[in-house]
């Protein structure tokens, strides 16, 4: 069974963190990763650093340029990956835009992927559609879980039509905006978290954007089976560097 | 083969709509109702009067006999440059913000490189009223001050977009991004025929009166309506997607689509795309775009603020690889030298986008009964301080 399916059948609320691969060094990939699950993170998204990054806010656009400006490259990614799993078990999922991955060859992408030992990707820019007429059976042949977004602007119709072309867990973005942009849930986005409880989807969804602390954390994870945290990780560790992650991941999941 | 777009929102294999989740409801929303609204004899009207009215159409064909004989060719100008605020980019501006009303919406967003489409914006949300956000980036909120201002006077705000190489690429991404976070009361007047589905096909139907008025201006000129030859420089492609439009399936006429080479196509400082890019996805669309071998949009180049863009437009990608248009690429010292040389002969004074244009003569032969038009997208006065600099005048 692929290892996110697993861990979304444990019986506990899910921590996923975000990072940008080669930010802030290089280097730092496999040792932010090791940290994360050492820490109790549940699952990690690894953010494959695109020049453009349409549905991030600012601390992801610096985070990538910064990233790019390393020397970070889908290669040098997948190179530094290629041991991962020899000390990590949690799900490892990747999260990129989509031209990186069409000019790689989204065959040989994701063989790339299966061979590492990658569960999932997350493609905001790879709309349902065509991933579902193109790309779903080559996804299915490397054993890939395809993480679709939905916001609170998506009609239930379409809910319905993500979630049934959906294997894993439906992304929640927890209001219409960039990543980063919020500070706390208000009446709008806790009606929105309850409206898709209530609709009894066959995957479990998890929340992102806008998570950044305990309290987020908890209000997110009463409605959802778990919640990301992207920017304010980034930022924490823009700030205190990668040796302090512990804290950070201390302070949300344990208070 | 056909040209135009298919049901699927694709120039053969170009196209699609590559967006986030968060702007589905948005382009959906769009998607479903332009080619109605579009259709609608009420949209129709208003439309067409404030064309005529408002932006000055018919805008002339004008037969450019000194420039014809230099070049012992048939040579007419399609004056785009004479419309209100001074190119061909508010025709799309008025039927974008027709749409967007019909739509309910109260808050415009736009990008702009140059200036041109941002003041073209500008324009028109006064004209109706409605709140308008232009993202434009940072250095080019430098290069441009007199248009930063115009739109400023106009009532806009004018936002510069820092990320990036904050230059149009840029800017796009920042007004993409502001269209993310406002998904209910905002439409997004795109300046080009970029973008994802439908923006391509509706920015090239509203710049289509261009070709719907060369072919009955022809007739009155030379008994005919089809020249031998349509010439435009292609930024996004716009002006050249709208001068185009009337004779894609008609391939007797040729297209030629001028892109910048900037200091030479193997200089690295070029904007030419159709040589130097890739297939790959753009603000939404797959199309030919300037990236580096693992997928990373670069930047490009030239003298030319509106030609400055890392893509073409899916119409393009699609002419250039069914070989339906001929594509040449014309270097910053050629086009300012065609530029001058259009004042010089004429007394018209091009912005140095359609300048792009006018240098194929010098690149290319034709024949003495030729008949070429040209789409002379813009006037100089948005450039002045670059010819001055450019020529030491
Ligand atoms: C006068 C003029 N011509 C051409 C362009 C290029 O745009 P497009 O290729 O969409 O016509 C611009 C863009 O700013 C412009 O101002």
């Amino acid at each position: 069974m692929n290892r996110i399916n697993q861990k979304l059948q444990e019986d506990k609320k899910l921590l996923s963190i975000y990072f940008t691969a080669g930010y802030p060094n290089i280097n730092d990939t496999a040792t932010i990763i090791q940290n994360l699950e050492k820490n109790g993170v549940d699952m990690i998204e690894i953010g494959l650093p695109f020049s453009d990054p349409l549905a991030d806010g600012p601390t992801i656009q610096a985070s990538s340029t910064q990233a790019l400006k390393n020397g970070m490259t889908t290669d040098v990614l997948f190179n530094q990956l290629k041991d991962i799993r020899k000390t990590v078990n949690i799900p490892l999922i990747i999260m990129g835009y989509f031209n990186p991955m069409l000019q790689y060859g989204v065959e040989a992408f994701c063989q790339k992927c299966q061979e590492i030992g990658i569960d999932g990707l997350i493609i905001p820019d790879l709309p349902v559609d065509v991933y579902h007429e193109d790309y779903k059976a080559t996804f299915d042949k490397y054993s890939l879980i395809n993480v679709f977004l939905i916001t609170p602007q998506t009609s239930d119709e379409r809910i319905r039509y993500i979630d049934s072309i959906s294997n894993g867990f439906i992304y929640m973005v927890s209001s219409a905006s960039t990543t980063g942009a919020q500070s706390g849930f208000g009446d709008e986005q806790t009606s929105y978290f309850e409206r898709i409880a209530n609709m009894n989807l066959k995957n479990p969804q998890i929340i992102g954007f806008g998570i950044s602390n305990n309290d987020t954390f908890t209000q997110a994870t009463k409605y959802a089976k778990g919640a990301i945290i992207g920017s304010a990780f980034v930022k924490h560790v823009t700030n205190n560097g990668v040796g302090t992650i512990d804290g950070f991941i201390n302070k949300i999941y344990f208070k | 083969m056909s040209y135009n777009i298919n049901k699927k929102g694709y120039y053969g294999e170009f196209g699609g709509a590559f967006i986030p989740e968060m702007l589905y409801p948005n382009v959906e929303e769009l998607r479903q109702n332009y080619l109605k609204v579009m259709a609608e004899p009420d949209f129709q009207k208003e439309f067409n009067q404030l064309l005529k009215d408002y932006v000055g159409r018919p805008s002339p064909l004008y037969f450019a006999k000194r420039l014809s004989e230099k070049y012992n060719t048939k040579i007419y100008l399609k004056r785009e440059d004479l419309n209100h605020t001074g190119a061909h980019k508010i025709n799309n501006t008025i039927g974008q913000i027709l749409m967007a009303k019909r739509l309910g919406k109260h808050r415009i967003i736009a990008e702009t490189g140059a200036g041109q489409h941002g003041v073209a914006t500008a324009t028109v949300c006064a004209l109706m009223g409605l709140e308008c956000i232009v993202y434009m980036g940072e250095i080019d909120i430098a290069r441009q001050a007199p248009n930063v201002a115009r739109m400023k006077m106009l009532g806009a705000t004018v936002v510069p977009a820092t990320s990036g190489s904050k230059t149009l690429k840029d800017a796009t991404n920042e007004a993409i991004r502001d269209w993310i976070n406002n998904p209910v009361d905002t439409h997004y007047i795109i300046g080009s025929v970029v973008g994802p589905h439908p923006y391509p096909d509706m920015v090239a139907r509203f710049q289509a009166i261009v070709s719907e008025e060369i072919k009955w201006q022809l007739q009155e000129h030379e008994g005919t309506e089809n020249p031998d030859y349509v010439v435009a420089c292609v930024g996004g492609g716009s002006n050249a997607a709208g001068a185009y439009y009337h004779f894609l399936d008609d391939t007797n006429v040729n297209l030629i689509a001028v892109e910048a080479a900037g200091l030479g196509v193997d200089s690295g400082e070029s904007a030419a795309t159709s040589v130097l890019g890739r297939e790959g996805i753009i603000h939404g669309s797959k199309t030919l775009l300037m990236q580096t071998n693992d997928g990373q949009i670069t930047e490009p180049y030239s003298i030319s603020a509106g030609l400055d863009y890392p893509g073409v437009g899916p119409m393009h990608a699609h002419l250039y690889k069914s070989g339906r248009a001929e594509f040449i690429s014309i270097t910053d010292d050629d086009a300012m030298t065609a530029g001058l040389e259009l004042c010089k002969l004429e007394g018209i004074i091009p912005a140095i986008e359609s300048s792009h244009a006018l240098a194929v003569f010098e690149k290319k032969q034709f024949k003495p009964n030729d008949i070429a038009v040209v789409s002379l997208s813009g006037r100089g006065d948005k450039d002045l301080e670059t010819y001055i600099n450019h020529f030491k005048l």
